[in-house]
Parts: structure tokens; C-alpha cells; sequence
């Protein structure tokens, strides 16, 4: 439990990092909105490419947003050498695991929070409903259990941006798939019923891999 | 002595393999002489999964054991496994195009083997951007693990997503004798293939390595 409370000192410390410099709220939030726009000049505004694409632009925007606020989350750490701190504070290398963790978690779904009524405003859609908030949590906790190991990573080599994005997106394969579908059934009228199976997977992707890189995460950043 | 043993099996037994796949198996009645391609596509699909499992294990090995020997297993074997994973996109693209008239669709099985393709792919791409070789070694397990264990969920998530499987005719009716007598001279040539490429080129990479070290020891004997 002692692990769980470092955790929460470290995520709280980087949400009032955000609340002081709001440095990545803003950029992000503005880039997803210029995302959908571009999506929406891409495959016209009618209302019936608006019914059939939705969901698709939805969830491509939340994971490019996604890998933004990933990367600024270790950068940060990086470009003050605050790294070194956390590696030499009396705490396991677990507990920052999880500390970044739960900050990504958070960041993400309040992008989202941001994000959703702009995009539902633009493209005349409905998205505040049980289903679709189970559906946002589910894959943004999968988003983020990957996403916090491999930005941690991504930091680590010559070429940051690049590699952080070619190793997250296959590997959120599962979780996109799931995702986009699984709203475009609740958007379609479905209720929880229809969509068990893509809540199916994205649980198992979020347990198996928040344990595995929970495991793992210590030897990423050892040195 | 092992490695001209396993050389000289794989180069017998893949000369065996051109003759009954081009002159002793009978053209299959409905696909023609496309299907022979089957017996290599098989044996490649097989050898790439059998090679990312090796990589898994290397990986886990290594991070627990800390050996270069273990790295360079699990490198060398990501290395074929991606030639492998290529060629058999490609044979199985060629298979495609006259038995179902496109070169792509998106089956399950060839979905997920894209997907693998890219994350193996990043593993390589994160090596090549990291420095230092124990660094290089411990990023790429970590990727090596992490993609291994997302290939049942991103099957899964794609059999849900497409649930339409083609028909594969080629196991509805079972294998007449000749053309399993052929598939199974190709999978074992190719598995003995796989174990010499892998002594190999594990070995090259101890050598390499090990020459490297002298060079290091030299230049700062002379400094």
C-alpha cells in the first residue's frame, strides 16, 4: 500500500506541474481539435459520413493525442534531469511505474473530457452516454499502461518522437480496433449487450499489460 | 561441428523440398499451380512464429540472467523471424491474388501478421536508436516481450473485428498423401534452416562483439 501512496505523491506532483506551467493541456487539446478538423475536411461533413466515420476520427485523435502527452510526460522528467531524483528518492522503481501511470491516465482522460463535447458539437453526435464513458476508461487505462513503458523508453533513445509512436501504435492495435468498434455500435443504439466482446478485450489488454509493464518497468530505467 | 551438421541437413533437405514441391506433388484440381506455394507459405508462417517465441524466451532469459549470450540469441532470432514474417506476407500476397482475386484482405491471420511485422520492426528501430550495447540489449527485450504477448489479443481483436474468414479449402478436405508428404519435408527443411541460420548468426554476434572488446582493449592500451 506504502507503493500506492508513492504512486499518488508522484502523479499528484505532475498534475500540479501541469496546473502551474500548463504546458501540455493546452497544445494538446488544441492539436485534437485541428485533428478533427482536418478529419472532417478529409471525408466531408455530411451527416452520413459524420454517422459512418465518427467514432474512426474519435479514436485516431485520442491515440495521436495520446502519444503527445506521453511523450512530454518522461521528456519533462528528462529535460531537467528531474529523472535522476526519482531515481535516487527512497521509493521502487514500481511505484514510479505506477505514479507515471495514473498521471498519463489522467492527462489522457481529461483531454478527452475536453475534447468530446467540441467533438460532438462539430459533428452533431451525442457521445455522453454509460457505454461510451466504459468505453473512453478502458482504452485510455490500456492507452496509458504501454504508453507509460514505452515513453519511458522512447526518452531514452536518439530519436524520441519517432520511436515512441512506431512501438505504440502496433501494439494498441487491440485496443483501437476494440474501441472504434465498440462505439460505433453504441452510437448505432447498442447497448452494453453488443458490446461485451470489445469490453472483453480491452480489459484483458488493460490487465495483461499494466501487470507486464508494472514487471518491467525497472529495467528500463536502471542506469 | 553442430552448425555443418545442421547446414548440411537444411541444404539436403531444401534440394528435396524443390523436387516434390516443382516435380513430385500433383497440381492441385481447383487453385492450379499457384497452390504450390502453399508449401513454402506454411513452413515460413510457422518458422516466423516459432522464431518470435524464441526471441520471447530469449528476452525473458536475458533480463533475468543478464548474458550477452541470451541477447544475441533473441536478436538473431527477430532477425530471421522478420525475414521469415516478409517472405511470407509476400508468398501468401501471390497465393492471394489468383485464388481470391485481391492481393490483400484483411483476414485475421494476415492482419495479424502485419501487425507483428510492425512491432518487430520497432524492435529494431529501437535498437538502432539507443547507444550502448547493454542498454540495446535491455530495450529490446523489453520490446521482444511486450510484442509477444500481444499477439493473442490483436488475433482475437481482429477475428471479432472480421468475422467473415475466407473459405481455406485446402483444410476443409484434409491433405491427400503426396501434398502432406511435401508440406512435411518443407516444415522440417525449414525448421533445420531456422536453427542453422540461428547458431549462426548468434554466433557472428558473439564474435562481433567479442571483437569489439579487443579493439576497446587496444585503443586504450596506445592512448
Amino acid at each position: 500500500m506504502k507503493e500506492l501512496r508513492y504512486a499518488f505523491t508522484i502523479a499528484s506532483k505532475d498534475v500540479l506541474t501541469e496546473i502551474r506551467t500548463r504546458e501540455v493541456l493546452s497544445s494538446v487539446v488544441i492539436f485534437a481539435v485541428l485533428v478533427i478538423i482536418i478529419f472532417n475536411f478529409a471525408f466531408g461533413s455530411s451527416e452520413q459520413a459524420a454517422g459512418l466515420v465518427a467514432p474512426g476520427i474519435l479514436w485516431v485523435t485520442f491515440a495521436f493525442t495520446g502519444i503527445l502527452s506521453l511523450n512530454r510526460s518522461f521528456i519533462m522528467e528528462k529535460e531537467e534531469d528531474c529523472i535522476e531524483g526519482l531515481m535516487v528518492a527512497p521509493l521502487s522503481r514500481e511505484a514510479v511505474y505506477l505514479g507515471k501511470f495514473f498521471g498519463n491516465t489522467f492527462f489522457i482522460l481529461l483531454i478527452q473530457l475536453i475534447v468530446i463535447p467540441i467533438f460532438s458539437l462539430l459533428f452533431n453526435i451525442s457521445f455522453f452516454n454509460l457505454e461510451l464513458v466504459t468505453i473512453t476508461i478502458l482504452a485510455t487505462l490500456g492507452f496509458a499502461s504501454v504508453g507509460t513503458l514505452f515513453a519511458a523508453m522512447a526518452v531514452n533513445t536518439r530519436a524520441r518522437e519517432l520511436v515512441l509512436p512506431v512501438l505504440f501504435f502496433p501494439v494498441i492495435t487491440p485496443v483501437l480496433i476494440a474501441a472504434v468498434n465498440a462505439s460505433a455500435q453504441v452510437l448505432d443504439g447498442q447497448s452494453f449487450g453488443a458490446i461485451s466482446q470489445w469490453m472483453g478485450v480491452m480489459g484483458a489488454f488493460d490487465v495483461i499489460f499494466i501487470v507486464a509493464s508494472y514487471l518491467i518497468f525497472s529495467f528500463i530505467i536502471e542506469e | 561441428m553442430k552448425r555443418k551438421i545442421l547446414f548440411a541437413l537444411s541444404s539436403v533437405l531444401i534440394l528435396l523440398s524443390f523436387y516434390m514441391v516443382l516435380v513430385f506433388v500433383p497440381t492441385e484440381i481447383d487453385m492450379g499451380i499457384v497452390q504450390r506455394i502453399f508449401y513454402y507459405h506454411v513452413p515460413l508462417a510457422w518458422i516466423a512464429f516459432l522464431a518470435f517465441f524464441v526471441v520471447f524466451t530469449g528476452s525473458i532469459i536475458y533480463l533475468a540472467k543478464r548474458s550477452t549470450k541470451w541477447d544475441n540469441v533473441a536478436s538473431a532470432s527477430a532477425e530471421i523471424g522478420l525475414v521469415f514474417i516478409s517472405l511470407m506476407l509476400i508468398t501468401g500476397s501471390i497465393w492471394a491474388k489468383p485464388a481470391w482475386g485481391v492481393w490483400w484482405i484483411w483476414e485475421p491471420r494476415l492482419t495479424t501478421s502485419l501487425v507483428l511485422w510492425f512491432i518487430y520492426v520497432a524492435y529494431f528501430i529501437v535498437r538502432g536508436y539507443v547507444s550502448g550495447e547493454e542498454r540495446k540489449a535491455r530495450f529490446g527485450a523489453v520490446v521482444g516481450i511486450i510484442g509477444f504477448l500481444n499477439v493473442p489479443l490483436v488475433f482475437l481483436s481482429v477475428t471479432l473485428w472480421r468475422t467473415q474468414h475466407p473459405p481455406l479449402t485446402i483444410f476443409s478436405g484434409g491433405l491427400e498423401p503426396p501434398m502432406l508428404a511435401t508440406l512435411l519435408v518443407c516444415l522440417v527443411a525449414f525448421n533445420f534452416l531456422y536453427f542453422y541460420l540461428l547458431s549462426e548468426r548468434s554466433m557472428m554476434k558473439n564474435d562481433e562483439r567479442m571483437l569489439s572488446q579487443i579493439k576497446e582493449t587496444i585503443a586504450r592500451r596506445n592512448a
